[in-house]
């Protein structure tokens, strides 16, 4: 990757509160390369969403605040933008898709002007050639009899078609990088997948880069090229998906591994991790996540890991773990 | 008296007449927190309270649009003949004075229906300019927050401090006596109530999902706040102003009682209230049935107001 299109640099995002500072994002860095596919996965609170926000310019002020680091979209870096440019490039060169397809469609407008709003507003078509494009596109994201539905309001569409709506406004403006924020946590599982395929496919039409959220290392499965594990605001583990998945290095992404059902294995018990997420507020010396994993020793303790290549793909595999190679032992012997 | 009360005459209802005109129409919209499936079966007394609410409003409307056209006032002439006589009497020139006639022998139903529309009026124009005002005070100090929110809010408070009667009087009897002015002076005493609905109303809704999506689509501050903002302010900031038509027209009628409101070349309920006050003894119909007429008509917009509260948004209950 000579030239990634989004390269995020030690990107540190802190939330004040009345009980003290939280560092929600702790120097996370990842690249980005046209049309590629990245997965971030985490469990609540481990800072993939505020990531995001961060990227599309939408941390919660006054009590959030991006204390460090670079976004540099596309050569320039969003950050030190002043807040109209940075305007310009939503919707035609970043856009998203949030969490819950209701709460984030206007309930007042109709579909159809919500999508033609934007071909409105930012490519200055005419009403009636606004419509015409905002059937098209609820065409092209599956939503059928779009025609007549163009003038129905966003109530009267199941979650999975709001989401589509929701992902044709994304889409409207032939973004180059979308990002979806858990885009399917809110919908049924049948409905899950058709969404996921629906963006694996326009995703290869477009050519698009596109960041998935999710804490289901399933759902992100068939559609992300790389993935980038996330706990109490730090990388945890990065690699390509198969890498990640298979020769697994890092005792957290192995944990929720082992939580996800296997259809064809014997069938026992899931394995959860134990314990409960971290409280951000009172993070443990060292190392995250030690308190809740069983290869944690006194130098886990004492000195926190970094982010160090994995013997087997050295290249582009790379975990934060002081027993990375005993976690990949573990795995590889099963 | 015209009946037929679905139509409602645009000028003068523009304000009340999009969920009035068609209650299961696209305004039907529940408000954004609402589940689409709550509140259908609630729909009947409502409904009925709405409707009928409606059909007394609508009669007012008609009565002072159509009223005046059929029977003839002048509010300088004077028949001595046919002073203080009682409702149902036949008057000297062959016409019946329902209502009975007044001091100086104007017949009160006339008097009244031309008192109407002064009133409405008077009771629409404020409502449209205070909303205004207090629409755009709420939005911005809503949105922006910070000092300007700070100082808007105060002023409200402080303003709010005084009985906004007291405050009326004391501007009216600084701007004189004229229809115009009675807008205005009631105007400043009632864009608080709108500026704070919608306040709250926004700072609700720009936290929302949908305000931060169509914000990562590039949409500026005016555009969030036309089109995203404001349209899902709209229902709460209609109820406020249902209510407060009635507050404003027995504000404009107390403000004529006390002389300083319309001037006596525009009668209006208050004045002819006021003055049938010194006959009470002798002809009680003069104050009391213009009375009872502003009575019923304050009550219907305070029904009509609660019957949309519950329909659109039942968390303002506590208003």
């Amino acid at each position: 990757m000579d030239h990634p299109l989004l390269s995020v640099q030690d990107l540190t995002v802190q939330f004040r509160t009345r009980a003290g500072t939280i560092t929600a994002v702790d120097r996370v860095s990842f690249d980005l390369a046209e049309g590629e596919t990245l997965a971030i996965l985490g469990e609540t609170g481990s800072g993939k969403s505020v990531t995001a926000q961060a990227v599309m310019g939408l941390v919660p002020r006054p009590a959030g605040q991006v204390t460090g680091g670079r976004i540099i979209y596309d050569g320039t870096d969003l950050l030190t933008r002043p807040p109209s440019e940075a305007r310009r490039l939503n919707g035609t060169e970043l856009a998203m898709v949030f969490q819950d397809p209701l709460s984030s469609l206007n309930p007042v407008l109709r579909v159809g002007a919500q999508i033609g709003e934007l071909f409105r507003r930012r490519r200055g078509a005419s009403r009636a050639e606004a419509r015409r494009k905002a059937i098209e596109l609820m065409d092209r994201v599956g939503i059928p009899a779009a025609a007549r539905r163009v003038d129905d309001y966003p109530h009267q569409f199941s979650g999975g078609m709001r989401q589509r709506v929701m992902i044709a406004m994304a889409l409207a403006l032939q973004p180059r990088l979308l990002i979806a924020d858990e885009p399917t946590t809110a919908l049924d599982v049948t409905v899950q997948a058709q969404i996921m395929a629906l963006l694996a496919d326009l995703k290869a039409e477009h050519r698009m880069a596109m960041i998935l959220i999710s804490h289901d290392l399933g759902v992100v499965a068939g559609v992300a090229d790389r993935a980038m594990l996330m706990y109490a605001g730090r990388v945890v583990e990065t690699g390509e998906l198969r890498e990640v998945y298979e020769t697994t290095a890092h005792p957290y992404t192995r944990g929720l591994m082992a939580s996800i059902p296997e259809l064809d294995g014997p069938r026992e018990r899931l394995q959860p991790i134990p314990g409960a997420p971290p409280d951000l507020m009172r993070l443990p010396s060292g190392c995250p996540f030690r308190p809740r994993c069983a290869y944690a020793t006194d130098i886990c303790a004492s000195q926190p890991p970094t982010l160090a290549a994995v013997p087997t793909r050295p290249d582009s595999h790379r975990a934060a773990c002081h027993h990375a190679e005993e976690v990949l032992a573990d795995v590889v012997a099963g | 008296m015209d009946r037929t009360t679905g139509q409602v005459p645009p000028t003068d209802q523009a304000l009340v007449a999009p969920p009035a005109g068609d209650p299961a129409g696209p305004v039907d919209t529940p408000p954004p927190d609402a589940d689409p499936l709550a509140g259908r079966p609630r729909g009947t007394i409502g409904r009925l309270r709405i409707i009928g609410s409606l059909v007394v409003v609508a009669c007012y409307v008609v009565a002072a649009v159509v009223g005046p056209i059929l029977l003839q006032y002048d509010p300088v002439a004077t028949d001595l003949k046919a002073r203080l006589q009682p409702p149902g009497t036949r008057l000297p020139d062959g016409s019946l004075a329902v209502f009975g006639t007044d001091q100086v022998g104007q017949d009160v139903l006339a008097q009244m229906m031309q008192g109407a529309r002064v009133s409405i009026t008077v009771g629409v124009a404020t409502l449209v300019l205070a909303g205004l005002i207090g629409v755009t005070a709420g939005l911005v100090s809503g949105y922006f927050g910070g000092w300007l929110d700070a100082v808007l809010m105060r002023l409200a408070d402080v303003q709010l401090t005084f009985p906004s009667i007291l405050l009326a009087i004391f501007i009216a009897s600084i701007l004189g006596p004229s229809v115009v002015n009675v807008v205005i002076v009631l105007s400043i005493s009632n864009w608080v109530t709108f500026a704070r609905v919608t306040r709250s109303q926004v700072l609700a809704l720009k936290e929302r999902d949908y305000v931060d999506a169509t914000r990562t689509l590039g949409a500026g501050t005016w555009h969030l706040i036309t089109r995203s903002i404001l349209p899902a302010s709209i229902a709460p900031i209609l109820v406020v102003a249902t209510v407060e038509l009635g507050h404003v027209i027995l504000a404009e009628a107390s403000l004529s009682f006390l002389g300083l409101g319309t001037p006596a070349s525009t009668p209006s309920w208050g004045m002819t209230i006021a003055n049938g006050r010194d006959y009470l003894s002798n002809a009680w119909w003069i104050s009391t049935i213009p009375g009872i007429g502003l009575a019923i008509l304050v009550i219907s917009f305070g029904v009509l107001g609660d019957a949309l509260r519950d329909r659109f948004d039942p968390r303002l209950r506590s208003m």
